[in-house]
């Protein structure tokens, strides 16, 4: 089996506990989820606030166990306890905001402290600690302290921290989400980069729908539930759904929807700019003639 | 304006005191004081004040610096020196009321002075020299032997890098915060001392808040990076010690050597 993360049928429920604790309320985050991803795959993971999908990453290494079901990764079952570092070596994690992810004052010292933890030899840890930061295009500034950096080079510092322990695969919660338009382009091309040149397998959790556009799958998740997992052209193109969800739809995609609903017929499989383009120019010139 | 202010004092630099192993650095440290405050008589009291002297000129601190680190316990020393003075037994050499002055007291007072400014000169020139990272270090490395009676050496020095590592980004935000308060009309520069400390109350409390968010997604993320304690830990940065370090080691010791030598003789 190719896959490097399955879930099986699993359910997750938060207990809220209201008014010092007389009151006990389960209030369900998953319900149901199963969910393959494949080794090498770029997933994009959309949903709006509250639908879960925060939890669902959480699940992919063992930093929260499912009240029913099952999660392996790469073949491990997360529930057994002493295999606890062997998937959480193989499932990174990136969070939200960089500044509360960096654990050390150096930039090398910080990516060094995941294998710190896992006692490997000195040397060694040079050598990966290099290699990670040279991935990221951060090694210039291994020496500078944390706070010297701009937001993408802190969030590509924590995912070099995550890299140096040579994952399968990275799961990154909604890494763009506290950055400005530049840090976002940089950490979205790292990332890119490091599924298409090292294999690593990407699981993105994100609102950002250009974003998901580029990846190779997406999963839409709502209340707890997903209720689309395709190829983007295919997610994409069923606006109307995305909507009723609370999500929003790559610009081409509106416009196909928008025009398609005045009549006008476009393949409704556009999702980049440049196809789009090259639609409209063909449906121009065919009623010029 | 909040955002000058240095934690440790450090200046990075490359002299021969920048480059000896923090560890050796602190012993020696130790060994300074010692050397310091065992000396008992006007013949090697100078050795101590010298050893410091060339030490700081070598370590290419401005002297400026050095100096700007001893005004602000200068009423101390005054505290000490007068209390030393006056407190002494022995032969009076004059009185005055009720008040005598004695030999002793005066040669008291002057020891005093002259160690505590030099105390203060040697203790921070360790931390103008050394980052506060490299000390959190060696502290670490120096203190493991405790973790045999169960001390936590590991989570204090843990303690201690988060500690530095979150400083500058808690002060950023401090800057935020206070921007945010005053855009609503606090008030935080003029009043009386109460008046001005009860306004810091609407800014420790989302600073606080914040904090303890902060705590948790690290500790989380630092979950991720399979942190479980010191136990099993390599470093990536080992310490080694060269021969500056064994020289400066060597030096220090003939030097308190020499001071416990010239009270016995004298």
């Amino acid at each position: 089996m190719n896959g490097i993360i399955s879930t099986r049928k699993i359910n997750f429920a938060y207990t809220h506990i209201a008014d010092e604790g007389t009151e006990r309320e389960k209030i369900p985050v998953l319900t149901d989820v199963s969910l393959d991803v494949t080794k090498g795959e770029f997933v994009a993971v959309l949903g709006h606030n509250g639908s879960g999908k925060s939890t669902l990453a959480k699940h992919f290494n063992a930093i929260l166990l499912p009240d029913g079901g099952k999660v392996y990764v790469d073949g491990i079952d997360t529930a057994i306890e002493d295999k606890l570092f062997d998937i959480r070596q193989r499932v990174g994690m990136v969070f939200q905001n960089p500044d509360n992810q960096l654990v050390a004052t150096i930039v090398e010292e910080d990516v060094a402290f995941a294998l710190e933890n896992l006692g490997v030899p000195p040397a060694e840890i040079r050598q990966r600690v290099d290699e990670s930061l040279k991935a990221v295009n951060m090694y210039e500034y291994r020496e500078h302290a944390p706070h010297q950096l701009s937001g993408g080079q802190k969030q590509r510092i924590a995912v070099a921290g995550v890299i140096a322990m040579r994952p399968k695969c990275i799961v990154l919660d909604e890494p763009t989400a506290m950055l400005d338009p530049r840090g976002r382009q940089e950490v979205i091309d790292t990332v890119r980069e490091l599924n298409e040149k090292f294999g690593i397998t990407i699981v993105l959790i994100t609102h950002y729908m250009d974003e998901a556009a580029r990846a190779d799958r997406v999963v839409v998740m709502d209340k707890g539930r997903i209720i689309l997992d395709d190829i983007p052209k295919k997610v994409f193109s069923k606006v109307e759904l995305l909507k009723s969800v609370g999500l929003d739809v790559p610009q081409v995609s509106e416009l196909i929807f928008e025009l398609s609903k005045e009549g006008i017929e476009l393949p409704t499989d556009i999702i980049t700019e440049q196809e789009c383009v090259e639609a409209l120019l063909e449906l121009l010139q065919s009623n010029k003639k | 304006m909040i955002k000058d202010i240095t934690i440790g004092q450090y200046f990075p630099g490359k002299s021969i005191i920048h480059r000896i192993d923090p560890r050796y650095k602190i012993i020696i440290t130790m060994l300074f004081i010692v050397m310091l405050f065992s000396a008992k008589s006007f013949y090697s009291l100078p050795i101590g004040v010298l050893y410091i002297t060339f030490a700081i000129l070598i370590s290419r601190i401005p002297i400026k610096i050095v100096l700007k680190g001893i005004k602000p316990i200068i009423p101390i020393i005054i505290f000490t020196a007068v209390l030393n003075l006056f407190f002494i037994g022995g032969e009076p050499l004059f009185k005055i009321w009720i008040i005598k002055i004695t030999a002793d007291g005066i040669k008291m007072s002057i020891f005093m002075i002259v160690r505590i400014i030099f105390l203060i000169m040697g203790t921070s020139l360790l931390t103008y020299t050394t980052s506060p990272v490299a000390l959190t270090d060696a502290l670490e490395r120096l203190m493991s032997p405790l973790k045999k009676v169960k001390f936590p050496v590991h989570e204090l020095a843990m303690m201690m890098t988060i500690a530095l590592r979150f400083i500058p980004t808690l002060i950023e935000e401090t800057d935020k915060i206070m921007s945010a308060q005053k855009a609503r009309g606090a008030d935080m520069e003029t009043g009386g001392l109460i008046s001005r400390a009860k306004a810091l109350i609407p800014i420790l409390i989302p600073l606080f808040v914040s904090a303890f968010k902060r705590a948790e997604e690290l500790a989380l993320a630092m979950e991720c990076r399979c942190y479980h304690g010191g136990e099993g830990r390599t470093r990536m940065k080992q310490l080694h010690a060269s021969l500056i370090d064994y020289i400066a080691l060597s030096f220090t010791l003939v030097c308190t050597s020499l001071v416990f030598a010239i009270n016995i003789i004298f």
